[in-house]
């Protein structure tokens, strides 16, 4: 993995290797799901009809924010020395949606008329029809934010002046879906009060699903940025220095995220007063999530700003994206039907973890495809700075 | 315009406002149609026989139960409504001495605001004026949020089917009441314990029976007013919780949850491009005033430095006129007396 650009034309790498059998493995099992339906290879029961894939929807999407994280800081609020990573976040948070779109026609019981909701028939009360709205407009947004990429790498340079033209246009827009369809994607559970455990279901789920979903785009750019410069260091221009100095920078942006984000989960607690919860079995799971996985990497991230500590703050910005997606697999899938027994509950098929699997390989290796071939880790040179 | 891309339009503009007209809209209430039909399961008359269950089998199309009547082994385990039965009767409680067994049926309850209509995103769900919540499976997208949201776990899904898979329930036998008969469990019923009428009048019936024999019952109709009420009414001889009902639920209608927040929506809409441009605005001028500063602190250094290159010039034509003037003074002085004298 070292040398990619070396072996550019060789097709038998290891990693080629390892990702062509995953990708062979996983796509042969999705051709099975829509050969033989839903039952095929996944464990889901008429009383959990969303489960592992519904999950990782939610974790696709959420850490996908990388993209309106970044686009804000920069274009609207002027940060500009975060510039170098605007498009390696913005590619992430593009393949983030794919990965969603994706997981959400496996996992649809007839995928073909996904239009449905916009041509046929509109449920306008539906919060998944506000999903749906949004997360096609933004997954279109995010598509031309990315064109010039594309456009420099043709040479087209009349349509990327175009598009750099409505830079800011675009980053608003992008937010303004991101902030409406991340937070409804939490009230999705608003409808199912009864069935989520009461430390998880909140009637401020929506505010929990778009601060966690800032948490964990902030720390998807600090590790793509890490991995990027990794794989591709002779080909990222920033030096190992300046991208230090950016972690450091976004550590502390995720510190504040984090520590809002913990205010309002002790708020929640506190005014629907769940306190006595916390002493059972699933507080115990829940303190796992809130103290492990949102306040340590608070401290860590406020210890690593103010220390200048670039390794810790990449290590937490890992235990955060796990935090994240513990969190959205607990809300989704682990404390759904909490009252039920260990008989009645749903455990995933292992075909669902292996399309997930699936998924993730695809996205990494079409992320790499994309960073490999065109300007999205450097400055294209014919258009140094003007962008 | 094609009707369909009209109609897409008009959706997504009521998007934005659906809920917040709805709101606003709702000073006046709802309490459902007038007239509607109804169940009442009275548990406490329930002996397990399950023929309504055979019933209901037989009116959908379904393959009849596996178990036979009388067969008490099929109580072991709860059960709950599946793509193969819309309908079962589960026991709670064995019989113990001179206490019989306690069963109760479980079905869709075709609620009075019914939260798999609300949530669905393309409409696939109806509450017709009779009572009974119909489905569209020509429309379904299969997306199942309805199935996920079910506060009775009432519907169900057929995951064997690749190619038209539909959510699947009781339909409070729709076809049947249109015709002016009874659904089908019903009629089955040996013991009168489901009972078909108004679901008014059954209100009435359940009330009566209670007052009449308060150690019977719970003093509690389940599905009056439970988010808002179901066509099914559901009489207990044990507390809701150990008839496998949820307890404690609130009048307010589920959907309005998802609803209120919904609403927020348009209000976003309208704010949201405004304020960013501010905070866009904003940050621009602090650049802006940045650089004016820096500007006006180097035309501040140049201007300085003009005024002593000015003051040095004209220090140095000073010098340079003094010298000239000292220079022909001394020329004048220097100069032969016989000249002057000639002047003169």
């Amino acid at each position: 993995m070292n040398a990619p650009a070396e072996n550019r034309g060789e097709l038998f790498t290891p990693f080629n290797i390892i990702t062509g059998l995953i990708l062979i493995f996983g796509g042969a099992i999705v051709v099975l799901r829509f050969a033989h339906g839903l039952s095929y290879a996944t464990n889901l029961t008429q009383t959990t009809t969303w489960g592992l894939w519904t999950g990782f929807k939610l974790v696709f999407v959420a850490l996908a924010a990388s993209g309106y994280a970044l686009t804000t800081a920069v274009y609207i609020f002027g940060m500009h020395e975060y510039h170098p990573l605007v498009r390696p976040a913005v590619l992430s948070g593009f393949m983030g949606y794919t990965l969603f779109i994706l997981i959400l026609i496996f996992d649809l019981g007839r995928a073909w008329r996904i239009y449905y909701p916009f041509l046929v028939r509109p449920g306008v009360t539906s919060a998944l029809f506000e999903i749906a709205l949004c997360v096609a407009l933004y997954y279109t947004t995010q598509f031309v934010e990315l064109t010039p990429v594309g456009f420099e790498w043709l040479g087209w340079k009349r349509w990327r002046k175009a598009v750099i033209g409505v830079t800011v246009g675009l980053t608003v827009f992008g937010l303004f879906l991101s902030m409406l369809h991340q937070s409804t994607l939490g009230a999705l559970f608003l409808a199912v009060p009864g069935k989520l455990h009461p430390l998880w279901y909140s009637p401020y789920i929506p505010l929990h699903f778009f601060i966690s979903s800032a948490v964990g785009g902030i720390s998807m750019v600090i590790l793509v940025g890490l991995i990027s410069k990794r794989v591709w260091g002779h080909k990222m221009e920033i030096t190992r220095k300046k991208l230090d100095q950016l972690t450091i920078g976004l550590g502390k942006g995720s510190a504040i995220a984090l520590a809002i984000y913990f205010a309002v989960k002790i708020v929640d607690i506190s005014i629907a007063n769940k306190w006595h919860y916390l002493g059972t079995g699933w507080g115990l799971w829940y303190l796992v999530e809130v103290l492990g996985f949102v306040l340590l990497p608070c401290v860590l991230f406020a210890h690593g700003h103010r220390e200048k500590l670039p390794r810790l703050i990449r290590f937490t910005a890992l235990l955060t994206v796990l935090g994240v997606i513990l969190n959205r697999l607990n809300v989704s899938v682990v404390a759904y039907n909490w009252k039920f027994t260990i008989e009645q509950r749903y455990f995933p098929y292992w075909m669902e973890y292996v399309v997930v699997v699936f998924l993730i390989t695809l996205g990494v290796v079409i992320f790499r495809w994309v960073a490999q071939r065109m300007p999205v880790l450097y400055d294209h040179p014919d258009y140094k700075g003007s962008h | 315009m094609s009707p369909s891309r009209r109609d897409f339009i008009k959706g997504v503009a009521a998007g934005g406002l659906a809920a917040g007209v709805a709101r606003a809209g709702a000073n006046k209430r709802f309490d459902g149609y007038p007239g509607r039909y109804g169940l009442l399961h009275d548990s406490t008359l329930c002996v397990g026989c399950r023929s309504c269950e055979f019933a209901c089998n037989e009116v959908n199309d379904l393959p009849p139960p596996t178990a036979p009547i009388g067969d008490q082994k099929i109580f072991d385990k709860p059960r709950g409504p599946t793509d193969k039965r819309y309908t079962v009767v589960n026991r709670y409680r064995e019989a113990q001495g001179n206490k019989p067994a306690v069963y109760r049926k479980h079905q869709c309850m075709h609620c009075n605001e019914p939260c798999c209509a609300s949530v669905c995103f393309v409409n696939a769900f109806t509450k017709t004026p009779e009572g009974p919540v119909l489905y569209d499976p020509n429309v379904c997208v299969g997306c199942r949020y309805c199935v996920f949201a079910c506060p009775y776990y009432a519907l169900a899904y057929e995951y064997d089917d690749p190619a038209t898979p539909r959510v699947v329930r009781c339909t409070m036998c729709y076809p049947l009441i249109k015709k002016g008969r009874n659904p089908a469990c019903a009629d089955a019923c040996p013991t009168g314990a489901v009972l078909f009428g108004k679901r008014k009048e059954l209100i009435k019936v359940a009330r009566e029976r209670i007052r009449k024999h308060p150690e019977r019952y719970v003093d509690y109709v389940f599905g009056e007013h439970d988010y808002a009420g179901t066509s099914w009414l559901t009489l207990v001889g044990l507390p809701l919780e150990q008839v496998g009902l949820p307890a404690e639920l609130p009048y307010e209608p589920l959907p309005n949850l998802t609803t209120h927040f919904l609403s927020l929506a348009p209000i976003v809409a309208a704010i949201f491009p405004g304020l960013l441009a501010g905070f866009y605005a904003f940050s621009k001028r602090r650049e802006a005033v940045s650089e004016q500063k820096h500007r006006t602190q180097l035309d501040g250094e140049r201007a300085r430095a003009l005024a002593e290159l000015e003051q040095k010039l004209l220090e140095a034509a000073r010098l340079a006129e003094r010298d000239k003037q000292r220079a022909v003074a001394r020329a004048q002085r220097l100069a032969p007396p016989a000249e002057k004298k000639e002047d003169s």
